[in-house]
């Protein structure tokens, strides 16, 4: 493979592959506050 | 016996005869990079320790990155077999408060646009001439965080480990000089203005809890290769929110990146041999480096105006400079650049949500180029 067809597509599917798995962690995050809200919780700890 | 005296004093010069001018450029160096760490306070824990290693490792004749030298044996356990950035990982995991992020988790795509510098870079260091590895490791000097290019650098180039390393802290630790300037070049007047309001969205300790665990699942099942740093991360951060292993999380956060920094500082010094780092490529690592974080810092911002245009002007442009994993410190330069053009401007927790996206960004990005490289079959599955 020739360098610039490395580097173009380490460049793009890597770009695209962070905003990707971010978003989805995103997500992630968003669905464990719905299920598991802060006002459904005991007291904590501290 | 005259001649034995004569021998024997001899020996006391050895080691002045066989100085070269390259050990002695570069045991200034080291006392350049000391006088950095302790004078300046930049990065000290690990530059105070690069700057010893590198001079010890220039003193001719000590030979300590020989076979049987102790800065060998360090480099060789902790370095070539990637235990040392895997340990701080651990402590950088446990020391890190995911909670802003969690509070306002869109903000985290911002910290996803802080790592494009780091394929920014690469394609640049492809053109300057670097080979495909090499200029993998000098790319992720954009990760903006010293233990991700550690690790990667160590694993592909590790002939360059001693560059890339200083130039990850040395930036790191400049982070309010370098990005003032291209926050005011990149955003209006108006747009620098814009208060945001508070957004406290209170988290649940479960939420704190299952997060580490969600993150190294899904995200090391999308990116294995990353595994080892998203979950020594989450590990430490698990630790941290569970509340149930006080003394875990207490030596991994204090003991052990403690005597891993110091092991790990000595380390990289060890690899600045006057052979290895008296090259025109440090130089070009040096500013690759330096124009990483720029990138990092531009592309942020941009994405911050996107996402300020997106929401009808309620997000700050600003915060998308602490996009970043230099954490807290991008999201204490944002703060103080807001308050610069409006006094009731109080962005340090919208850009505290954002360096640590960026914390968990410039870990997933390194994570998904070495999931590409293997990929593609660069390197070895």
């Amino acid at each position: 493979m020739d360098t610039w067809t490395f580097g173009w597509t380490v460049a793009l599917i890597g770009m695209g592959g962070t905003m990707l798995v971010l978003w989805i962690l995103s997500l992630l995050i968003l669905l464990l506050k719905k299920l598991f809200p802060q006002n459904a919780q005991p007291a904590e700890r501290s | 016996m005259e001649v034995a005296l004569i021998s024997g004093l001899q020996g006391l010069f050895l080691g002045l005869v066989a100085l070269t001018p390259g050990q002695a450029l570069m045991i200034l160096v080291g006392c350049g990079l000391l006088y950095l760490g302790i004078r300046k306070g930049y990065e000290p824990l690990l530059l105070v320790p690069i700057g010893f290693g590198a001079i010890l490792v220039n003193i001719p004749l000590a030979d300590m990155m020989g076979k049987d030298g102790f800065l060998r044996f360090f480099y060789d356990f902790g370095v070539l077999t990637e235990i040392f950035p895997l340990l701080i990982f651990i402590g950088i995991g446990a020391m890190t408060d995911f909670q802003p992020l969690l509070e306002n988790p869109k903000i985290i795509l911002l910290g996803a646009a802080g790592q494009f510098g780091i394929f920014l870079t690469l394609l640049l260091a492809l053109a300057v001439g670097f080979d495909k590895l090499d200029a993998v490791a000098v790319a992720i000097i954009g990760a903006c965080d010293g233990p991700t290019a550690i690790y990667v650098s160590s694993k592909f180039a590790p002939h360059m480990l001693g560059a890339v390393s200083v130039a990850a802290y040395s930036y790191m630790s400049l982070v309010p000089l370098i990005q003032p300037p291209i926050m005011r070049a990149l955003t209006t007047d108006k747009e620098r203005k814009i208060v945001m309001g508070v957004a406290k969205r209170p988290v649940s300790k479960t939420t704190k809890i299952l997060f580490p665990i969600v993150v190294t699942i899904f995200a090391s099942i999308l990116a294995p290769k990353g595994a080892p740093l998203i979950g020594t991360v989450m590990l430490g951060n698990l630790m941290r929110e569970s509340g149930v292993v006080e003394r875990l999380k207490s030596a991994a956060e204090n003991e052990i990146a403690n005597i891993v920094t110091l092991l790990l500082g000595l380390s990289i010094g060890a690899t600045m041999e006057a052979a290895n780092f008296l090259r025109a490529q440090t130089l070009l690592v040096l500013a690759l480096g330096f124009i990483a974080i720029g990138l990092d810092t531009a592309v942020g911002l941009l994405f911050g105006k996107a996402m300020c245009l997106l929401t009808g002007g309620k997000i700050n442009p600003l915060i998308g400079a602490a996009g970043i994993s230099a954490f807290p410190m991008s999201a204490r330069v944002v703060q103080v650049e807001g308050q610069k053009y409006n006094k009731k401007s109080y962005l340090l927790m919208h850009a505290m949500s954002a360096n640590a996206g960026g914390q968990i960004g410039s870990v997933i990005a390194a994570a998904v180029m070495l999931s590409v490289l293997q990929g593609m079959g660069i390197i070895a599955g």
